[in-house]
């Protein structure tokens, strides 16, 4: 059930549209975080991320090739991904970048100067 | 006397409801995909990668949509034994030295989807295709599984 629901209210209704939570992957260097994110079915043109009071958001809305014919077999999930991460405060938020080959999202999360790992010298 | 705020309580019912509606959502779709099928993905844990598999048809062909996000073109394999479709392949570890990973959620390593197709197919004439992290393969049906009307003249 990693289904997540964002409410919109237009006029009287709240409408309500269903993501699936991505699979996704943190990987940590003294350098960055790298997050990759499992996205199939979205490319460039479908893919929205956006960082606001220190959440990194990425929504990703799938452009599935169109096939002719009636659906026999069923197991993927019809709904666009969404997924909101907390951003570590050590994280440089104004040199995230990120790529997306083959329905995987990557993201690069650099750390910020003062919090690399570094030796101090004594004399 | 104190003075309270007068609120819509429909407008207050509204969030609500709109979770609740969610999860008769997820219900509904438990109901609606095969049992089984949702099964073996949730069991992901115990048995590798098993990427969605979609089949499609139409009087021409069988069409196969399998979910495989980053994957290499050349390590995807496919093959055709005995009107059984088998899709293979590894992903492969990216992680280099010095990385670590804090949490992975992602699959790495071998996996391996077969499906039985539900009728003949012209195995010299598959052709395949891979876009945004979807696998496409398209098979053609063989001559004589092909839905053909015929006439009955009736005297």
């Amino acid at each position: 059930m990693n289904t997540t629901v964002r409410e919109s209210r237009n006029g009287q209704r709240a409408q309500a549209e269903q993501f699936v939570a991505p699979i996704s992957s943190v990987i940590e260097d003294p350098e960055k975080y790298l997050l990759h994110l499992e996205m199939p079915g979205v490319n460039k043109e479908g893919l929205e991320i956006a960082v606001e009071n220190n959440e990194l958001t990425i929504l990703g809305r799938r452009s599935l090739p169109s096939i002719e014919g009636v659906l026999i077999h069923r197991e993927s999930r019809p709904h666009d991904f969404r997924r909101t991460f907390e951003l570590d405060p050590s994280i440089d938020t104004g040199r995230i970048a990120g790529k997306i080959d083959q329905g995987v999202v990557m993201l690069t999360l650099p750390k910020a100067e003062q919090v690399k790992p570094r030796k101090i010298k004594v004399d | 006397m104190s003075l309270i705020r007068y609120q819509n309580p429909e407008a207050a019912a509204w969030p609500a409801f709109g979770r609740l509606s969610t999860l008769r959502d997820e219900l509904d779709s438990l109901f609606e995909l095969p049992f089984w099928s949702n099964f073996g993905r949730q069991t992901q844990l115990f048995s590798g990668w098993t990427p969605a598999l979609d089949l499609y048809q139409n009087n021409d062909n069988i069409v196969a949509m399998i979910e495989l996000p980053g994957m290499q073109k050349e390590d995807i394999e496919i093959s055709l034994h005995d009107g059984m479709l088998t899709i293979s392949g590894e992903r492969k570890d990216e992680t280099q030295d010095g990385e670590r990973a804090e949490r992975s959620e992602r699959y790495v390593g071998t996996f391996r989807r077969s499906v039985t197709l539900p009728t003949r197919v012209d195995a010299n004439k598959v052709n395949a295709t891979y876009k945004d992290g979807i696998l496409t393969v398209t098979l053609p049906k063989a001559e004589e599984a092909k839905p053909k009307q015929i006439q009955v003249n009736v005297s």
